[in-house]
């Protein structure tokens, strides 16, 4: 979700295998670099992979480039991964959140395909994204400031998970501004 | 022997088309992905092609995009509608741009119409319609306006106006009863406003704003949400508003960005 010169990313904690709960401690949310994070949702083996690959890139891109990714960038990276495997895709939906250099936030999400979807108030991905769609579309303000969108994407967060028998058991969100993160867990229905 | 991440080779790659079979029938379905449903539109006036497209991308029956970006561009004088798969429709045109713009530095001229067209319409053949991308494609070159129509499994239709999408029959019947040779820019605009928000209006697939692009010789005029037939009426002026502290919290970590480092004195950094 978007706010004034900042982000926020969050993302459930489950891992399980259709209605088994194998894990409730998952980190679904990875750090590109300190202003860019990419949120994986779908089939964890792919999401690993995924996650290995965009590191692996983005490590080299900033060997080469001396500098970091900027997120239009890097969304466009993650599209083309994603796009390779067009007739036998990666079972995953990024996405993507970043700051540029002059503060401004970036936000994208992908289908599994690759197909980029850039707003400007926020976008969702996961099971739970039909709820989350209807969550945030009520609950969203522009330009809020990072306390408060931490409580609205808390909340959009929660209440649509606790909708959705696949996700849940807490959260985690960033709150990502120019000059710092905030990394908070969230007590959620652990249900 | 450790297989090292070697930059691709470009085209597709079909290594995880066996595992994935293996999971759809173990009961893992593949996520639906976005489509554009859509109503695209284009027509000849008398000075040139205007192209239209409405903004709504579906993933299911769900809108995923409220206001996507339907007209791509392939080259300053030629455009593209894209219907079908967003992921295909967004790649196919990127790639045909890239391969004009090759191709200009190649012959040293602008691009033709035609150029685009064979390049779309032999990718799409090879990958005989399972890229799935419908395309209305337009534009003005050396030899005048043009117009196309590309199908997914690679014929195309050279056509005074066309109409691709789940909306094409609404946005065609309105092309079928108005149009006429040789229209003025006003004319042409209002008729494919006209047709795209008979699309919008009642095709489920196509909804929310309409986007015009008229392409003359003189240059082209990317008219982004046109018309908004569709804004928003239910919002509450309160919103929500959530106190500092409403949400329970486990634990928080502040990490600091920008560590600040100031020389006091002496030079920066021993030569």
């Amino acid at each position: 979700m978007v706010g004034k010169n900042c982000f926020a990313i969050a993302c459930d904690r489950r891992l399980g295998v259709q209605l088994q709960t194998v894990a409730t401690d998952f980190q679904r949310v990875f750090k590109i670099h300190d202003k860019l994070y990419i949120g994986l949702s779908g089939l964890i083996t792919d999401v690993q992979t995924l996650h290995q690959r965009l590191q692996f890139r983005h490590k080299l891109y900033h060997l080469r480039e001396e500098r970091n990714m900027k997120p239009a960038t890097f969304a466009s990276l993650v599209s083309s991964i994603l796009y390779e495997k067009r007739f036998g895709p990666y079972l995953c939906q990024p996405v993507i959140a970043g700051l540029d250099e002059d503060a401004k936030p970036f936000i994208c999400a992908m289908d599994s395909l690759g197909a980029k979807e850039l707003a400007k108030d926020f976008v969702v991905g996961g099971t739970a994204s039909e709820s989350l769609y209807g969550a945030c579309e009520s609950m969203y303000k522009p330009d809020m400031e990072p306390e408060e969108l931490f409580e609205v994407i808390a909340q959009a967060l929660l209440s649509s998970v606790d909708r959705d028998c696949l996700s849940g058991w807490g959260g985690i969100v960033y709150v990502v501004s120019p000059d710092q993160v905030i990394v908070r867990t969230l007590k959620g229905r652990m249900d | 022997m450790v297989r090292v991440e070697e930059p691709a080779k470009g085209g597709f790659s079909f290594d995880l088309c066996r595992r994935n079979a293996m999971l759809e029938k173990q009961g893992v379905h593949a996520p639906k992905c976005l489509k554009t449903g859509t109503t695209i539109v284009g027509l000849i006036y008398k000075d040139g092609v205007i192209l239209g497209a409405d903004t709504r991308a579906t993933e299911g029956s769900i809108v995923a995009d409220k206001n996507c970006e339907k007209i791509h561009k392939l080259a300053a004088n030629i455009y593209c509608c894209g219907a079908g798969t967003a992921a295909d429709t967004e790649n196919v045109t990127d790639m045909v741009s890239s391969q004009l713009e090759l191709h200009r530095y190649a012959t040293g001229r602008n691009s033709r119409v035609v150029t685009a067209l064979t390049m779309l319409k032999s990718h799409l053949f090879r990958y005989q319609g399972y890229v799935s991308a419908a395309l209305v494609l337009g534009g003005y070159d050396v030899t005048g306006p043009h117009l196309h129509a590309v199908y997914p499994h690679g014929s195309t239709d050279t056509l005074p106006f066309a109409t691709m999408g789940s909306g094409s029959l609404a946005a065609m019947a309105m092309f079928e009863s108005r149009y006429k040779e040789d229209m003025t820019k006003e004319e042409g605009m209002a008729l494919v406003a006209a047709a795209i928000c008979s699309g919008i209006f009642n095709d489920l697939g196509s909804g929310s704003n309409v986007d015009l692009c008229i392409i003359t010789k003189d240059g082209v005029e990317f008219l982004r949400n046109f018309q908004q037939p569709n804004p928003r009426t239910y919002v509450s002026k309160r919103g929500y508003s959530f106190a500092k502290g409403h949400t329970a919290i486990l634990s928080t970590k502040v990490i600091p960005l920008r560590e600040q480092v100031t020389i006091e004195e002496g030079d920066g950094m021993a030569e």
